[in-house]
C-alpha cells in the first residue's frame, strides 16, 4: 500500500510496491491520459510530475512517490478552463495521432513553470526526451512559445 | 502503377475476406467514436440523424494521426449543409459499403482516404440532403425546388424543420442515384483549413486509444514470442510464472506463450519467469548481410518483371552513348514503431467475439480472427479506437488474433499489450532493397537512355497472396520518374529474404525515389550542371513536375549561397497522384548530418483540409528523416538487434528542422498526402550531403560511419 497525492487528492494504491507509477495511475486508479510508449525512460509518453518535476512514470516505482504530489495531464485543464498550453495546443492543432501529447504537455508545463520565456535551446533541452513519432515538433515548439506569451501577459 | 491495377489485383488474389456485415452499427466509446442519442435513423451508411438532432457522420477510415476524423466528415458536411462543429464523428464498423475502392478492402493506408472518399462521401452527403428535402416537400405538400437545406434545417414557403425532425420520414425516401453536387467554386468547407475535431480530446488526455479500453472483468496478457520471428513453441515451463501474484493462467497460442494476470504489470513480470524452448525454424539462419547477399543474387539471376512499357530502344541508345554511368543504391530494414505499442482487447462469449482496438484493416481483423477461432466473420463485432500511430504496422493482424485466442482460452475479456521490445523485434519490417541504375549520356552529359532495376521483397505476396513472379504494383511506385528521357526500361525482381516484410509509410517510393533522385544528382554532377537546372531541362512537357520543382527551389533560395558550412540538395517525385519537390539544407557537425531546413512544394490537386495537408507533410518529413540519418533495423542469427528507442533512434525535438511548405492551389483531382514526403527527404538530404562533402552516400541512413 502506497499513499500519495494525485492531482490534489490523496490516494492509496494497492499495487505491489515496485509496480511502476504508470500502471498504478492507469490501471488501478483508472486515469488513462498518461501513456506507455517504451517502459525504459526513452520516449516520455508516460511523463507526469512529482512535486512539480517531470519524471518518467514507467520507471518510477509507486513506493518512490509515497507522500508526494503527483500530477497528470488530467490536472492541467478542462475544455471550459484549458491551461494556456492546452489552449495553444488547440490553436496550433498540435496533435496528430495524439498518443504522445499528454507526456509532451506535462514536460512543457514543467518547462514553463520554471521559465516563462524559453528560447529554442531551452525548448530543445526540455522537450527532447519526448518522442513524437508523428513529428509534431514544429507545432509543439510554436504552441509552447504561444502559451509562454499568454502566461507572461496574464 | 495505376490504382485500377491495385484494386483489380487485390480482388483477384482473394485478399478480401468474405462474409461482410451489412448492418449499420454505430460504434460506442467516450471521446472516440461517438454514440448518437435518441432514436437513430440512417438515411445512408455515412450519415446518422437522431430525432434529438444529433447528427453523426461516419469515417470509414481509421484515425491514426492523418486527420480523417475531420476530413472525411468535411466531405459529407459540404453537401449535407451542416456545421462541422455541431456533428459527431464515429468510426465505421466493418462493412462492404465501407470498402476502399482504391485498395479493394476496408483499409486505411496508401494515402487513399481522400482520393477514395472525395466523390463517394460528397454523394452520400448530397443524397441525404435530397432525402431530407423530399421528406419536407411531402410533409408540407410543396415542391422540393422551393426548399433549401442549410445548417441542419430545411426551410421554404414560410415553414421550417430540423434535420432531426425530418429524419424518420427522410429515411423512408428512395435514395437518389444522382444527387446534385456543388461546383468546387461554391465549396464552403472543402479546401478551407479546418480545426481538427479530435484535437480537444487529444489535448485533455481523454481520447480513447486501444491501450485505454476497459471491459468489465477484463484481464491482461503479455505474450512471449520466439526471438526468431516465425519460431514455434517446442515446450514451456510455466510453474514459476503461475506462482507469481495475480497470475490467472498461462496459455499457449500460435505465436507463443501468453501470461494472463489481473494487471498488466503482473502479467509482464510473470512472463519474465517463463522458460520456453523454441523451435526457431529456418529464420535463425538469417542476418542482414545474408539477406542482402540473397537480394544481390536475385538481382543477378532472378526472374525479371517489366514495369510499365519500355520506351525507345535502350540497348541501342546505350551503345551510341558518349558515356555510360552506373550506380547502385541500397536501403536497410526499418521498423514502424508507432508510439502506442501493439495491443487489442477481445471478449469471447458464447461463440461470439467482441474486438476493440486500433486497426487499419477492419475487414482483415474480422477475417483473420474468424479463421483462427473457427467462427463466422458475422459473429465478430469490431470497434475501432483511435490509433496511437499506424504507419502501416496496424495493417497487420497478428496482435489482434493473439487477443482473440487468449480470450477464448481463458473465457474472459482480455487486453493484450506488447512491450516496446516486443514491438521492435516482432514488426513486419520495411524490406531491404537494391536498386541498380545505369544511364547513357550524350557529350553534354544529358541522359539518352536509362535502365532501372529494383530488387526487393514483396509485401503483397505475404499479406495478400500475390502469386509468385507477378508484378507487385506497390513495388513499382516512383520507379518511373517524371523526366523525359528518349529510351528507358524499368525492371523489377522480387526476392523473398525469409524475414517478414510490411508496408512502411510510403512503401516502395522510399527505395525507388532514393535511387532515382540520387542518380539524377550523379548525372548532373557528371555533366557539371546545377542539379536543379539539370532536372528542369528534362521536364519540358511535364508542367506539374516542373512547377513544384521551381516553387521549391525559389522558396529555398536555391540561386543564393547558403550560410557557411551548409549546402542544399533537391529531389522531385510523383506519388499518390501528388507532385512534390523538396530542398534540404544541411551541415555536418562532428561527422553527423544536421538538417536545418526543408522546403517542400506540393501539388496534390484539390485539397480538403489544407492545414492537415501541412501537418502530414511535416509529419512525413520527420518520419522519413529518422530513416535518412538515424535509424535502421539489423538482424543477426534471426534476431532483430534493436529493442527500444535507444538502439532504434528516431528524430527528436532538437533535431527537427524548420519546414517551409508551399502548396499549389488546384482543382485537379485530389492526391494523397499522408506519405509522399517521407520518401523524398532521404534523397534531398543525400544530395545536400554530396554537395557539402563531395561524398556520394548510396545508402541510408547517412550515419557517422557512412560519412567517415
Ligand atoms: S513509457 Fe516511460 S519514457 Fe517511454
Ligand atoms: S502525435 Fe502521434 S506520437 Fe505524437
Amino acid at each position: 500500500m502506497t499513499t500519495f497525492v494525485l492531482n490534489g487528492k490523496s490516494v492509496t494504491a494497492k499495487a505491489d510496491k515496485d509496480t511502476p507509477l504508470l500502471w498504478v495511475i492507469r490501471d488501478e486508479i483508472g486515469l488513462k491520459g498518461t501513456k506507455f510508449g517504451c517502459g525504459a525512460a526513452l520516449c516520455g509518453a508516460c511523463t507526469v510530475q512529482v512535486n512539480g518535476q517531470p519524471i518518467r512514470s514507467c520507471i518510477t516505482a509507486v513506493s518512490d512517490v509515497a507522500g508526494k504530489q503527483v500530477t497528470t495531464v488530467e490536472s492541467l485543464g478542462t475544455p471550459s478552463k484549458p491551461h494556456p498550453l492546452q489552449a495553444a495546443w488547440i490553436k496550433h492543432d498540435v496533435p496528430q495521432c495524439g498518443y504522445c501529447q499528454s507526456g509532451q504537455l506535462m514536460a512543457a508545463q514543467a518547462l514553463l513553470a520554471a521559465n516563462k520565456n524559453p528560447s529554442d535551446k531551452d525548448i530543445d533541452a526540455a522537450m527532447s526526451g519526448n518522442i513524437c513519432r508523428c513529428g509534431t515538433y514544429g507545432r509543439i515548439r510554436a504552441a509552447i512559445k504561444d502559451a509562454a506569451e499568454t502566461i507572461r501577459n496574464a | 502503377m495505376t490504382k485500377t491495377n491495385r484494386r483489380t489485383f487485390l480482388k483477384s488474389t482473394g485478399a478480401v475476406g468474405s462474409g461482410l456485415m451489412l448492418g449499420i452499427v454505430v460504434p460506442v466509446g467516450s471521446n472516440g467514436p461517438a454514440q448518437a442519442a435518441g432514436t437513430l435513423y440512417t438515411p445512408n451508411a455515412w450519415v446518422h440523424i437522431a430525432d434529438d438532432n444529433t447528427i453523426t457522420l461516419l469515417s470509414a477510415r481509421s484515425e491514426m494521426g492523418q486527420g480523417v476524423y475531420t476530413s472525411m466528415p468535411m466531405l459529407i458536411a459540404e453537401e449535407l449543409n451542416v456545421d462541422l462543429k455541431k456533428i459527431k464523428v464515429a468510426i465505421a464498423p466493418p462493412g462492404a459499403v465501407y470498402t476502399n475502392a482504391l485498395l479493394g478492402a476496408q483499409i486505411t493506408g496508401g494515402s487513399t482516404s481522400v482520393r477514395d472518399g472525395y466523390d463517394k462521401l460528397r454523394i452520400a452527403g448530397a443524397q441525404v440532403r435530397e432525402m431530407l428535402v423530399a421528406a419536407a416537400a411531402a410533409r408540407w405538400n410543396v415542391p422540393a425546388s422551393s426548399l433549401k437545406a442549410a445548417d441542419g434545417v430545411i426551410s421554404g414557403n414560410g415553414k421550417k424543420a430540423t434535420y432531426g425532425e425530418l429524419a424518420a420520414d427522410a429515411s423512408k425516401q428512395p435514395v437518389p442515384e444522382k444527387p446534385k453536387l456543388k461546383d468546387a467554386k461554391d465549396f464552403t468547407i472543402i479546401g478551407k483549413s479546418t480545426k481538427r475535431l479530435d484535437t480537444p480530446a487529444k489535448t485533455f488526455g481523454t481520447a480513447e486509444f486501444g491501450i485505454d479500453v476497459e471491459l468489465p472483468g477484463m484481464v491482461y496478457a503479455s505474450v512471449e514470442q520466439c526471438p526468431v520471428i516465425g519460431g514455434k513453441v517446442k515446450s514451456f515451463d510455466a510453474a514459476k510464472a503461475k506462482a507469481m501474484p495475480g497470475v490467472i493462467d498461462v496459455v499457449q497460442i500460435n505465436d507463443g506463450v501468453a501470461v494472463v494476470a489481473d494487471t498488466y504489470w503482473r502479467a509482464k513480470t510473470a512472463r519474465e519467469q517463463l522458460t520456453v524452448e523454441w523451435d526457431e525454424g529456418a529464420g535463425s539462419a538469417l542476418s542482414s548481410k545474408s539477406m542482402m547477399d540473397g537480394i544481390r543474387q536475385a538481382a543477378a539471376t532472378g526472374k525479371v518483371l517489366t514495369i510499365g512499357k519500355p520506351v525507345g530502344n535502350v540497348a541501342d541508345a546505350m551503345k551510341g552513348a558518349a558515356k555510360v554511368i552506373k550506380a547502385e543504391y541500397t536501403l536497410p530494414l526499418q521498423a514502424h514503431a508507432p508510439l502506442e505499442p501493439m495491443n487489442f482487447t477481445a471478449d469471447w462469449k458464447d461463440g461470439k467475439l467482441l474486438l476493440i482496438g486500433p486497426t487499419q484493416f477492419q475487414q482483415g481483423a474480422q477475417g483473420a480472427t474468424a479463421a483462427a477461432l473457427g467462427i463466422k466473420p458475422e459473429d465478430i463485432t469490431l470497434k475501432t479506437t483511435f490509433l496511437g500511430g499506424g504507419f502501416g504496422r496496424r495493417l497487420e493482424l497478428d496482435f489482434i488474433v493473439q487477443a482473440a485466442q487468449i480470450s477464448k482460452a481463458v473465457g474472459k475479456p482480455v487486453k493484450v499489450l506488447w512491450t516496446r521490445e516486443d514491438d521492435m523485434t516482432h514488426d513486419f519490417y520495411r524490406p531491404q532493397a537494391l536498386n541498380e541504375i545505369e544511364a547513357g549520356v550524350d557529350a553534354a552529359g544529358n541522359p539518352v537512355a536509362m535502365k532501372f532495376k529494383a530488387t526487393s521483397q514483396s509485401v503483397t505476396q505475404r499479406a495478400f497472396g500475390l502469386p509468385k513472379d507477378t508484378l507487385d504494383p506497390f513495388m513499382t511506385e516512383a520507379a518511373v520518374a517524371g523526366y523525359q528521357i528518349p529510351n528507358t526500361q524499368h525492371d523489377l525482381v522480387i526476392n523473398d529474404t525469409g524475414l517478414r516484410a510490411g508496408y512502411w509509410r510510403a512503401v516502395s517510393h522510399n527505395m525507388n525515389a532514393f535511387a532515382n533522385e540520387s542518380f539524377m544528382d550523379e548525372l548532373a554532377a557528371n555533366a557539371g550542371k546545377d542539379p536543379y537546372q539539370f532536372r528542369m531541362a528534362l521536364l519540358k512537357d511535364k508542367p506539374r513536375f516542373a512547377n513544384v520543382l521551381k516553387l521549391a527551389a525559389d522558396a529555398a533560395g536555391w540561386s543564393t549561397k547558403p550560410a557557411a558550412g551548409r549546402a542544399r540538395g533537391i529531389a522531385l517525385m510523383e506519388g499518390y497522384d501528388t507532385y512534390m519537390a523538396q530542398v534540404a539544407e544541411v551541415s555536418v557537425v562532428n561527422g553527423k548530418v544536421k538538417v536545418h531546413r526543408v522546403v517542400v512544394a506540393a501539388d496534390l490537386g484539390q485539397m480538403v483540409n489544407p492545414d492537415t495537408v501541412r501537418a502530414q507533410i511535416q509529419s512525413s518529413i520527420i518520419f522519413g528523416l529518422g530513416a535518412a540519418v538515424k535509424s535502421k533495423i539489423t538482424v543477426d542469427k534471426g534476431r532483430v538487434q534493436q529493442r527500444n528507442f535507444d538502439s532504434f533512434e528516431v528524430v527528436r525535438m532538437d533535431e527537427a528542422p524548420r519546414i517551409d511548405i508551399v502548396l499549389v492551389q488546384s482543382k485537379e483531382k485530389p492526391g494523397g498526402i499522408g506519405e509522399p514526403a517521407t520518401a523524398l527527404i532521404g534523397p534531398a538530404v543525400a544530395n545536400a550531403v554530396f554537395k557539402l562533402t563531395g561524398k556520394r552516400v548510396r545508402t541510408l541512413p547517412i550515419t557517422k560511419e557512412e560519412l567517415a
